[in-house]
């Protein structure tokens, strides 16, 4: 999809020809993210669609407790430190940030008074400063006030190297200004065309300036509100215990009216995802639990007692195979895989194009993901319901095997073909995990009708996705020919997630293999399309260059991608709870009911 | 008696260096860190990550990070969890009543019913009730807990919906409600480890008895015309139970250690799940503090039982 293509979308948008709704899902068809698509639509003056999420309350409290599972458990509570997931979602029954993403992309406001934009002067032209007007009236959980202080100090706090922030990243190249105590303005080195990460979703959680000011840099790990969080969200702590329980209160000052609508939330951890299932599909004993990774088959014989139901959310992991380019068994200066090699067999797109066509996503989709995953061709991200529209992906093992014919690789007495004395033979590395195994399986028996012999390795999860550089199992040093698995892709812009195959990214021994380039794929027009796209403000410019970037890996078959995958819930019948993959679950806890 | 002391002592200290040794080693050799969610990250700069390891000190070798450790511990410093950013000393307080609560009780209604059921069936050896709690026995230890966890689990909270299948440490209610409520949650947890402990324990003291109640001395306490309670109690079980109270004293660091399959069926928030979740996220100075002291109340354990041993039976001899 060309940029004038995207430009006549976004006009029927406009013109009300076409729904904002299917707008982005071409875009995710594309392989755009939600987030993306709808800041091209903010950018071109449509404004982002405030979540239709129906209240239905009249007043806040008066429903009870909640009660959630979250198996894998919170540990800590400070936002900056929140290494896993499962901090990162508890953690926003307390914190807040300006904006957070909803279920679509949709950036919604919390705690700004509006989202800025170019119209409305919050994004410079030029792209190198955002004005952020914070809400007024908003008060901490102890009755302080809050104002531009609190940002500026979160800023300070997280890019303090002493402080040992995960978020660093999101704050050290940013200059931050108070203009009043209402008014911040955030001053970037270079153009920013996705500029909200500082202060919006996971990594923008505020902390409150006048309780955290005593707890800088190295201090910061004594700070007792690391366990006992002030904020400004809908709940209030009561108790917390390291990896088993929160218990909080409502927050009787909540600056949204009539929010929240249960009087206290309870989240519960430990266990397994099935168990969670059981504990609110089958026995109701809890109202929520998030992500169920569990068999469509036993989710489907739970929910039949009509406790609750499964819900599947959307969001951004793709599991993909990826092919190396260089020669993993070839030893150069103490490495294998150098990026001065070439892989022996790879080295012919005929292979790789082949390999592409041996892959059978439909099957794997559907008897090994089930509910939980959808076949798809791209890359950046989530395909929908127009995805066998716009991208292309076939099964097909007759045609493999005509590629292959006429690229010269004969079928030797063995059955496995070779050509130039190389044989077609691979080995292929996941980490370990049953449906990986049984993609391998159907991976392996494909290749090997169409003559390539395929070794199947298993990698032990915590070996697989260590930086240990001393071991050459790790997804990093990638020594073998393909590899598989999950890139855990919730970041709402594409941009960071593409500089996995720049070529100045290139994992290798010099770096201790910590970059990021694991396939050592390197492509000129791609790493010029990449400098440019990161200051390119024009969002429909972007947009084309990063659809461009996709057509370039899914092409060369750097990547084959198989399953973009979903995040299941269990509720209980009748809650009402408006969810996100963008960002923590929890991003609008406050507004979870149950109908009158 | 001094001497003995002395010298168990000694090799108790040595075995508690050597395991912390062999402990330490071990989970710096385990691949992976506590900051294996981020690596894989796109949003994560990896000098980002690289910053935490240098600071955090992980990136030192590993003779260094021992002595520094062990250090801290001599000092009585349990070291700082990566993941929870507090004192381990402080995690592992908090886990503590639970298991204690869990698997103490479990352990003491294993006791009382191991004792009798022991007593009764040595007693009137391969009658039929010998027979059935022989049985028993064999299928209680020989079902694994998370499979009679599971079993449970699905008859008394999903068929008969009659108890709680989650445990929380900290309920709501208060005084005569707590109770209740407590006792509805710790049936299930207790009764599936108590069951499994029992049954190995009732084999322990059946033969024990036996072995005892043929012996000349009880004869002549049966035919002095002393009642049978008499003789069982005073002069039986007495000399009985000197192997059992080892077995006890041995099998008491679980108490502390937690259990770690039930904990983690029944979501019980004690030590054993401790345990388990920090070894999933590669928490070292927990999953090194919480086995390191079950390794310390191992050993003390064996010293207290070799004590009480020689001390209930003079007979033992240090060699």
């Amino acid at each position: 999809m060309k940029e004038q293509e995207i430009r006549g979308l976004i006009g029927r948008v406009k013109q009300g020809a076409m729904s904002r709704r299917d707008f982005v899902q071409r875009m995710l068809a594309v392989g755009l993210t939600a987030p993306l698509a709808t800041t091209m639509l903010a950018h071109n003056g449509i404004a982002h669609a405030q979540t239709s999420f129906d209240y239905t309350p009249t007043k806040a409290g008066g429903g009870g407790t909640v009660k959630l599972l979250q198996w894998q458990p919170a540990s800590q509570l400070n936002p900056h430190f929140a290494v896993g997931s499962a901090d990162q979602h508890a953690i926003y029954l307390f914190y807040e940030p300006l904006a957070s993403w909803d279920e679509e992309g949709n950036l919604t406001p919390i705690l700004a008074e509006e989202l800025p934009s170019v119209e409305n002067g919050g994004v410079s032209q030029d792209g190198t400063s955002v004005t952020w007007k914070l809400k007024r009236g908003v008060t901490w959980h102890d009755g302080t006030p809050f104002t531009a202080d609190d940002c500026l100090f979160t800023a300070e706090f997280a890019s303090d190297p002493e402080t040992l922030a995960y978020t660093m990243g999101t704050y050290r190249d940013v200059t931050f200004e108070k203009i009043d105590d209402h008014t911040i303005r955030l001053v970037f080195k270079t153009p920013r065309p996705f500029w909200p990460d500082a202060f919006v979703g996971t990594r923008g959680l505020i902390l409150p300036k006048h309780l955290y000011q005593d707890y800088r840099g190295a201090r910061a790990k004594d700070a007792p509100m690391n366990l006992r969080p002030v904020g400004t969200g809908p709940f209030i702590i009561t108790n917390f215990v390291p990896g088993d329980l929160i218990s909080a209160k409502a927050n009787p000052n909540y600056h949204v009216p009539n929010r929240p609508y249960f009087d206290a939330i309870e989240m519960k951890g430990g266990g397994d995802a099935a168990s969670a299932a059981r504990a609110v599909l089958q026995t109701g004993e809890y109202d929520f639990a998030w992500n169920l990774s569990v068999e469509d088959e036993i989710l489907d014989s739970m929910g039949a007692s009509g406790q609750g139901e499964v819900r599947l959310i959307a969001g951004a992991n793709i599991e993909h195979m990826q092919l190396n380019t260089t020669d993993p068994w070839t030893e150069v200066d103490g490495e294998r895989a150098s990026v001065t090699t070439q892989h022996p067999v790879f080295k012919d797109k005929a292979v790789r194009d082949a390999l592409a066509l041996l892959v059978d996503r439909a099957a794997i989709a559907e008897f090994i993901y089930g509910r939980s995953g959808e076949a798809t061709g791209n890359f950046i991200n989530t395909p929908d319901r127009f995805t066998s529209k716009n991208t292309s992906w076939e099964f097909d093992i007759d045609k493999a095997n005509g590629l292959l014919d006429a690229a010269g690789w004969v079928r030797g007495r063995d059955g496995i073909r070779e050509k130039d004395g190389v044989k077609l033979s691979l080995v292929f590395q996941s980490p370990t995990a049953g449906q990986r195994q049984k993609t391998q399986t159907v991976v392996k028996q494909a290749c090997e009708e169409a003559g390539i012999a395929m070794e199947l390795k298993v990698v032990a999860p915590g070996i697989f996705f260590s930086a240990d550089p001393g071991n050459s199992d790790t997804f990093g040093h990638f020594y073998c020919d393909i590899q598989m698995y999950t890139s855990p892709m919730r970041e709402p812009d594409p941009g960071l997630f593409m500089q996995q195959f720049l070529s100045s990214e290139v994992s290798a021994k010099a770096n201790n293999w910590q970059l990021r380039n694991v396939t050592r794929w390197r492509n000129a027009e791609f790493d010029e399309l990449e400098a440019a796209a990161s200051v390119e403000m024009d969002p429909v410019k972007r947009a084309a260059m990063f659809i461009r970037m996709n057509d370039l890996i899914v092409e060369d078959v750097v990547v084959i991608p198989l399953i973009y995958r979903k995040v299941a819930a269990g509720l209980r019948t009748g809650l009402k709870a408006p969810l996100s993959t963008w960002t923590s679950y929890l991003w609008r806890v406050s507004d979870w009911h149950y109908d009158a | 008696m001094a001497v003995f002391l002395a010298r168990r002592l000694a090799i108790a200290m040595l075995s508690v260096i050597g395991a912390s040794v062999v402990l330490y080693a071990v989970l710096a050799l385990a691949p992976g860190d506590v900051f294996g969610e981020l690596v894989s990250n796109p949003g994560i700069p990896p000098d980002v990550i690289a910053n935490m390891r240098e600071k955090l000190g992980l990136d030192q070798p590993i003779h260094i990070r021992y002595v520094n450790w062990a250090l801290a511990m001599v000092q009585g410093d349990w070291g700082y969890s990566l993941v929870n950013r507090i004192d381990v000393g402080t995690l592992i307080w908090q886990r503590i009543p639970a298991t204690l609560l869990v698997v103490g009780s479990a352990q003491a209604l294993a006791l009382a019913i191991a004792l009798p059921v022991g007593v009764l069936a040595a007693m009137r050896p391969y009658s039929v009730f010998d027979q059935i709690a022989s049985t028993l026995a064999f299928i209680g230890f020989s079902l694994p807990t998370f499979f009679t966890g599971l079993l449970f689990i699905l008859l008394f909270s999903i068929t008969l919906d009659w108890l709680p299948f989650i445990y929380r440490a900290d309920l709501e209610q208060t005084g005569g409600a707590w109770v209740w409520a407590q006792l509805r949650q710790s049936i299930m947890p207790v009764t599936v480890l108590a069951l499994f402990q029992a049954a190995s324990w009732t084999r322990y003291v059946r033969s024990s008895v036996l072995e005892v109640i043929r012996l000349d001395y009880v004869v002549t306490a049966r035919s002095k015309g002393l009642p049978e309670r008499v003789v069982i109690v005073k002069h039986v079980l007495r000399n009985a139970l000197i192997p059992v109270v080892t077995m006890v004293a041995l099998e008491l660091p679980v108490v502390f250690g937690g259990a770690i399959v039930t904990e983690q069926i029944f979501r019980v928030p004690g030590i054993g799940s401790l345990l388990i979740s920090s070894i999933m996220a590669n928490d070292t100075p927990v999953i090194m503090a919480v086995t390191f002291v079950f390794a310390c109340l191992v050993i003390l354990f064996n010293l207290i039982a070799d004590v009480l041993y020689r001390w209930l039976d003079p007979r033992i001899k240090l060699h």
